[in-house]
């Protein structure tokens, strides 16, 4: 994010007094961390249902779970905070203007993680990119990865899945944005932008970076946490609750039946479901979780994830204004194939 | 008559920085014309590549996330 020159605060807390509060955060954090599943027990020990009835397994899932996912995003979301503050869509293009194909595609991939991006900046970054030299396909490459692989995801793949998944998850999903990226770009199809957009000189804005000290940086990061926690704490609820009741009602055979791995038809479903429907990976990945633990193979539920959160309509909607429909379509092909592809290799390999 | 232009394509986000804007000026005692630019070419034209983007009398000082207050009030000062 670069702002103008400008004056520090009036009164700045001292730079000591930051690293120390951080500091003693990071510690109360760990000890509240280690301390929750006996307070979660205790919860619902306290509670005047049988614990090991339904309602009593989903309440103990609920009052686990939630306070789980909530507290590792808030660590990671700082700490992803902090780092953005390093990275702005100025600099990301300044890196990637010019770079030749492959190289480059990998570097947009990575730079998509840790650039400072919501859906609504999508067109003007990627005006801004290919006015200034980005390769169409690397630029593809960062919008590919940037919603696909954040924080937010990992975060809660690790905390209900498991460390394994969202490994996977980020490995795969860094390679879709490269290789879909790799491949748009090899079909030159700059002649299938919207006219304005090959003509449209972008404006260079020159924002002084100013030099920011730590404390700024933590201050940044507490307002990534302010931000994203206001934005997705309802989805996390919402996702936690209804993986709680897919837990309790849904027969296990069911998904084993639809979405398990010896259905062919599965995988190219769920990327087909996944498209017309909209949430953030709040919402899905709690439904993911529980789709799993009924016998779901996991290549299958993978696809409906990257398909849910790649491939969004509101999404194409938004980019519909500088793309002209034949290269959204080849956008949605790519990105779709490589989504099944991702799917099948996982029901193969696990 | 300062004029303020905040670019953004009408999300949340971009809203409330146009009334961050309004609220920090009527604080201040600073008269602003304050105008909304969601026109994605416009966008572009200005440089902006996060919204949302916040230009005074023509030069653009922010873009990305809401400002922080005290830069806003010396934006809208100076």
């Amino acid at each position: 994010m670069a702002t103008g020159h400008l004056h520090a605060p009036r009164h700045p807390a001292p730079e000591r007094l930051w690293h120390a509060g951080v500091a003693a955060a990071g510690l109360v954090w760990v000890l509240a961390y280690r301390q929750l599943a006996a307070l979660s027990e205790a919860a619902v020990a306290a509670l005047p249902v049988e614990r090991h009835s339904h309602l009593g397994e989903a309440l103990a899932f609920f009052l686990y779970d939630v306070p789980k996912v909530m507290m590792l995003l808030l660590l990671v979301v700082f700490a992803m905070g902090v780092l953005r503050s390093f990275f702005s869509a100025e600099r990301t293009r300044a890196l990637l203007s010019g770079r030749a194909e492959g190289a480059g595609n990998v570097l947009a991939a990575g730079l998509g993680i840790v650039t400072p991006f919501c859906s609504c900046s999508a067109v003007p970054i990627f005006i801004g990119f290919v006015s200034a030299g980005v390769p169409l396909g690397v630029t593809f490459s960062f919008l590919i990865a940037a919603p696909m692989v954040n924080e937010v995801a990992l975060v809660m793949l690790f905390g209900l899945v498991g460390w394994q998944v969202a490994a996977v998850y980020l490995g795969f999903g860094l390679v879709l944005a490269v290789v879909a990226g790799f491949v748009i770009g090899k079909l030159h199809l700059e002649h299938w932008l919207q006219d304005w957009v090959r003509d449209i000189q972008a404006g260079g804005a020159e924002l002084d970076e100013e030099r920011r000290t730590l404390p700024a940086r933590y201050r940044e990061g507490l307002r990534s946490v302010r931000e994203i926690f206001g934005r997705v704490w309802i989805w996390i609820l919402a996702g936690i609750a209804l993986g709680a009741a897919i837990h309790g009602y849904v027969p296990e055979d069911l998904m084993v039946r639809i979405m398990g791995a010896g259905t062919w038809w599965s995988v190219p479903a769920a990327v087909l479901m996944g498209i017309p429907m909209y949430t953030n990976a709040a919402g899905v990945i709690p439904v993911v979780e529980a789709l799993l633990g009924k016998g779901a193979a996991l290549g299958t539920v993978l696809a409906f994830m990257m398909s849910v959160i790649a491939l969004s309509l509101p999404e194409m909607i938004i980019l519909r204004q500088v793309l002209t429909l034949r290269l959204i379509a080849v956008f949605i092909g790519v990105v779709g194939s490589g989504i099944l592809a991702v799917g099948y290799l996982f029901n193969l390999l696990f | 008559m300062k004029s303020v232009k905040v670019f953004g394509p009408g999300c949340r986000r971009c809203d409330s920085a146009v009334k961050m804007v309004r609220d920090t000026a009527t604080a201040l005692g600073i008269d602003v014309d304050v105008v909304k630019v969601v026109d994605p070419k416009s966008i572009a034209q200005a440089g902006v590549m996060a919204t949302p983007g916040i230009a005074v009398d023509g030069k653009l000082v922010h873009s990305g996330g809401l400002p922080d207050p005290e830069k806003l009030q010396s934006w809208l000062r100076g």
